[in-house]
């Protein structure tokens, strides 16, 4: 499973990868900040469409497998998060660095364009948010154009898809 | 009674996050008497109250997997409409 709402074990990740023929070991840890926008931000509650998450997770850890010699662990925490709690971690594990840190930046940024998980962001006075790709999709915020940003970039990101499985 | 005479087609759409709180539900489903594909099903979500607040083309994955708005929709299909990612 990828998504966990328990606090996510890094050196559980480490071991559930490493061996003795890898001896390079990247670790992501995507933690949760207090700031954002200038804003001070007490908390985030993510959410998430979970039977895709754990589709689309094993679909960019597979890829990543396939195209470097390496063993990736991957996990996402949903549900409230505190200031510095990891929300992901990615471990990439292979026989030299650079392969580990290639394919653990690929997992991180294909995770972000790829898998459906959203956050909301609680400000210290009071007012809550939802974390979209410029904020325009916001609740309470009636009469903003539509985030049309985003709707730009699904045909992109289906046609880059299906290109780089050919 | 006889049934309807045209065959309809229905399948089952899922809302999360801001889309859910705009449109006030996460999950309807939706019946077509004719064939059709993930933009028709968006049209009819523009239909509903709050609906006119979806951007033109919202990212869409079918029986989880990301597709185009041009997609052909089956019987007993999941759509899911996805609001900007925010995963990390």
């Amino acid at each position: 499973m990828y998504l966990t709402h328990e606090a996510i074990d890094l050196g559980r990740l480490v071991a559930s990868v490493q061996s003795a023929a890898r001896g390079g070991v990247a670790c992501f840890l995507g933690t949760v900040r207090n700031h954002h926008g200038g804003r001070e931000v007490l908390c985030l509650e993510y959410s998430a469409y979970a039977p895709m998450v754990e589709a689309e997770c094993a679909r960019i850890t597979a890829e990543a497998e396939a195209r470097w010699e390496v063993a990736i662990a991957l996990r996402h925490r949903i549900g409230r998060l505190d200031i510095g709690d990891a929300a992901v971690v990615v471990v990439a594990a292979s026989a030299h660095r650079e392969e580990a840190f290639v394919a653990c930046r690929y997992v991180i940024e294909e995770l972000k364009r790829r898998v459906p998980i959203w956050k909301r962001e609680v400000f210290a006075d009071g007012s809550v948010q939802w974390v979209g790709e410029a904020g325009k999709w916001v609740s309470g915020e009636a009469g903003r154009p539509a985030n049309t940003d985003a709707g730009d970039t699904a045909p992109e990101l289906v046609g880059r898809m299906e290109a780089e499985s050919q | 009674m006889p049934g309807p005479a045209t065959p309809t087609l229905t399948v089952r759409v899922l809302l999360f996050a801001s889309y859910a709180d705009t449109l006030g539900f996460d999950s309807v489903q939706l019946s077509f008497d004719r064939p059709a594909t993930v933009s028709d099903a968006l049209e009819r979500l523009r239909a509903l109250p709050g609906g006119q607040r979806l951007p033109p083309k919202p990212m869409c994955a079918l029986n989880l997997t990301h597709v185009r708005p041009d997609t052909r929709l089956s019987g007993g299909d999941e759509l899911a409409v996805l609001p900007p990612l925010a995963g990390g």
